[in-house]
């Protein structure tokens, strides 16, 4: 398999973007890509799109058709990706797998997701749709619900609080500040997140990533593709991608999302890297007690340790290991389409010392991991800026 | 344009229910819904009340402190959400009930919130051409907030009547401005008992957008500033979104506090922003600059800038104030609220 590399990135600002469509954010996202990569679209030889739900969320299939044509880039072969909130994360390994085949040399990857033209009510529903429809949905879970479940039985084994879960928003707020295209650009305290209205027990408003429009693209090439174009090219050095059951309660254990640790030692493996040649990582913190257990499985600390080592600290920015200095989900707002593929535009960013405010010093290495439903589908990524 | 406020009155209905009362019943949360909507308790119109009602007392006391003959009134416009006929006007039967017929125009407005306030710009089109001598603009509403919504908190009963016209004016009427466009952001089909709206989608695209806009346009169509007022009236469909739309314009608390009657009283519709406006005319010195901007739904903006005159002191208290309306009232529960908004299915 060939060498493939990030050689321009975009993104959209991330938020309630009500005067934006969908046709409009994903084209917007692709330009940016490709400027930032000094190509035309006669460069572009496919497409894979990550979207979730644009069939219920704006009464929109084909997208991978839409894509295409927006784009102005038919009549090249687009994909459009799905696999919930992991949509994105699974389109970058498709377009890597593409360019890692040799079937094309440069392709763009793109997300996106319009939330925010159906009522929030409708929005939960269809966001209901990535559990299982028969024995969850229907008895009334939420994702919420679902999260709030796994953060109540990893309170109850590891003695954790809901200070430890406001500890992971309080943080990402804190990067967040420091993003210019995140959906919140505040800092927020530890009281304020825990007198925030309760949603499901015991996550709180302000342990609930948004609901967010937005778009972000990624330009991959082959080797020899990515010497023409720059001198900073940001190497795919490691992907994993696994799944497990659909519904949280066929899981092995409730705490754990197996898919995440499955797709971190793919990644891990092919990469010859282990733990603590990461420098930062980009999680996938769609509530609060996600990025916790995310750290823990990922391998970065042992399973219940990973809420004290949030709470004491050493997941800031500055910290042992950065986790979400782009503000991840929480502030920087979570497009379900595009997180996977905004994850790897951080990531780049921050190879490439482009992060302005939220750099994190010495950054080599990254690491961006997504997830689908409640963990029925993981994603991790490793970039480098070593070939 | 020498126009203005010859008389003006308020109606509010007597009964209240508490915000927290409404929370019980849907099991919610009333210490969040209070703080987040920033309203304690709404107007509830009795089993006997409605628009037309509301609109006739709220025109009695116009014409009380107007001192006119009401066969001058060339023009009644009732505007409103809850007329109580799709076909069938509401203002005859208030230009009847005031003695002003038969010899006047008259039909009903409706554009959500700011159906009132489109009923006074006609009557100052009428009134500044010569066309009639007074026109008489009312804003009125029983509002319906369908059970369980959030709607429901805030969806209350009253209205307020304007007497446009040249002469013994209490305030003239400098300007107005309006910003109009196609924004779907709150709803009724023909027939349906209850409105539809977007959600979040009635905030930054709707009311915001409409309330900034149309006070912009109206401050540099009159080369005025926000700080040249007194006293601000925004629309107040809760008790936020105008602490949010003055703090984004400049304008202070004290400039906002007097016109903010949705706390106490709830969202009266098209009653709300001349609610707000009355409270300021009880209150205001000769002199004072106020500037009002309602908003309607679907949607649109209407800003005022108004000079208070030397007579606002002896006619304001020929009428009942509109903290007189405020402060009488009865505390009703939620299962005679519902009796009193015909809620209950009877047949």
């Amino acid at each position: 398999m060939r060498k493939v590399a990030i050689v321009g990135v975009g993104m959209t600002k991330f938020g309630e973007q009500w005067a934006t469509s969908f046709r409009k954010l994903i084209v917007e996202a692709g330009i940016s890509a490709m400027r930032d990569a000094g190509i035309t679209g006669k460069d572009i030889q496919a497409i894979y799109g990550g979207n979730m739900s644009a069939g219920r969320f704006i009464n929109q299939e084909h997208i991978a058709s839409l894509i295409a044509d927006n784009t102005g880039l038919s009549p090249v072969p687009c994909v459009r990706v799905e696999s919930a909130c992991a949509s994105g994360g699974v389109a970058l390994r498709q377009g890597y797998l593409d360019v890692a085949s040799g079937m094309h040399d440069c392709i763009v990857v793109g997300g996106v997701e319009k939330m925010t033209d159906v009522t929030t009510d409708i929005a939960t529903e269809v966001l209901a749709t990535a559990a299982d429809q028969e024995w969850e949905a229907f008895y009334g879970m939420t994702f919420p619900a679902l999260y709030a479940l796994i953060a109540k039985r990893y309170m109850h084994r590891f003695g954790a609080t809901e200070e430890h879960l406001a500890a992971v928003a309080v943080k990402n707020h804190a990067n967040g500040a420091n993003n210019p295209n995140a959906q919140f650009q505040f800092k927020v305290t530890t009281e304020q997140v825990l007198k925030s209205t309760m949603v499901a027990d015991p996550l709180k408003l302000l342990d609930c990533s948004p609901l967010t429009d937005g778009a972000a693209a990624v330009i991959l090439a082959s080797e020899e593709k990515a010497k023409e174009l720059t001198d900073t090219p940001v190497w795919i050095k490691g992907s994993g991608h696994a799944t497990d059951s659909l519904s949280l309660h066929d899981r092995r254990k409730i705490c754990t999302l197996d898919a995440t640790v499955h797709a971190a030692k793919q990644a891990f493996k092919q990469a010859s890297m282990k733990t603590k040649d990461i420098d930062f990582v980009e999680v996938h913190d769609c509530f609060s007690i996600a990025e916790i257990c995310a750290i823990e499985d990922l391998g970065f600390y042992e399973k219940g340790k990973g809420a004290q080592a949030t709470l004491d600290g050493e997941t800031k920015i500055d910290g042992k290991i950065s986790v979400n200095a782009s503000g991840g989900l929480k502030a920087k707002g979570h497009p379900v389409g595009a997180t996977g593929v905004a994850q790897a535009v951080e990531v780049t960013l921050q190879l490439k010392q482009m992060a302005g405010k939220r750099q994190v010093k010495g950054a080599q290495t990254g690491m961006a991991h997504n997830v689908g439903g409640s963990g029925g589908t993981a994603l991790v990524h490793i970039m480098g800026l070593d070939k | 344009m020498d126009v203005g406020i010859t008389g003006y009155g308020a109606y509010i209905p007597r009964y209240r229910i508490k915000v927290e009362d409404i929370c019980k019943v849907w099991g919610a949360n009333p210490e969040s819904v209070k703080s987040g909507l920033n309203v304690a308790e709404k107007a509830v119109p009795a089993q006997d009340e409605d628009t037309a009602t509301i609109s006739v007392m709220a025109a009695r006391n116009a014409l009380l402190r107007a001192e006119i003959d009401p066969q001058d009134i060339g023009a009644v416009y009732v505007g409103s959400e809850s007329h109580p006929y799709a076909v069938k006007p509401t203002a005859t039967i208030v230009a009847e009930a005031v003695s002003a017929t038969p010899c006047l125009m008259a039909a009903d407005f409706e554009f959500a919130c700011k159906a009132g306030t489109a009923a006074i710009q006609v009557c100052m089109g009428l009134v500044g051409s010569g066309m009639v001598k007074y026109g008489l603009a009312i804003g009125a509403d029983t509002a319906q907030g369908a059970p369980g919504d959030p709607l429901e908190y805030t969806a209350a009963g009253g209205g307020a009547a304007y007497l446009i016209g040249k002469k013994n004016l209490l305030a003239e009427i400098n300007d107005t401005y309006s910003y109009t466009t196609d924004t779907p952001d709150f709803w009724r089909r023909e027939g349906a008992s209850y409105p539809s709206h977007g959600g979040r989608f009635t905030g930054g695209p709707a009311y915001f957008v409409h309330i900034e806009s149309a006070t912009r346009g109206l401050l540099e169509k009159t080369g005025t500033k926000i700080k040249d007022y007194a006293h601000v009236v925004f629309h107040q469909p809760n008790g936020k979104f105008p602490l949010k739309a003055a703090k984004d314009l400049g304008v202070t608390k004290e400039q906002i506090e007097t016109g903010l009657v949705v706390t106490k009283i709830g969202n009266t519709y098209s009653g709300c922003s001349l609610l707000g406006l009355s409270r300021v005319l009880d209150k205001a010195r000769p002199g004072e600059k106020l500037l009002v901007t309602s908003f309607g739904s679907g949607a649109g903006g209407d800003s005022f800038s108004l000079t208070v005159t030397d007579r606002i002191k002896k006619a304001r208290d020929k009428a009942e104030m509109t903290d007189d309306y405020i402060n009488a009232k009865e505390y009703i529960g939620y299962s005679t609220y519902i009796k009193h908004r015909r809620k209950l299915k009877r047949s």
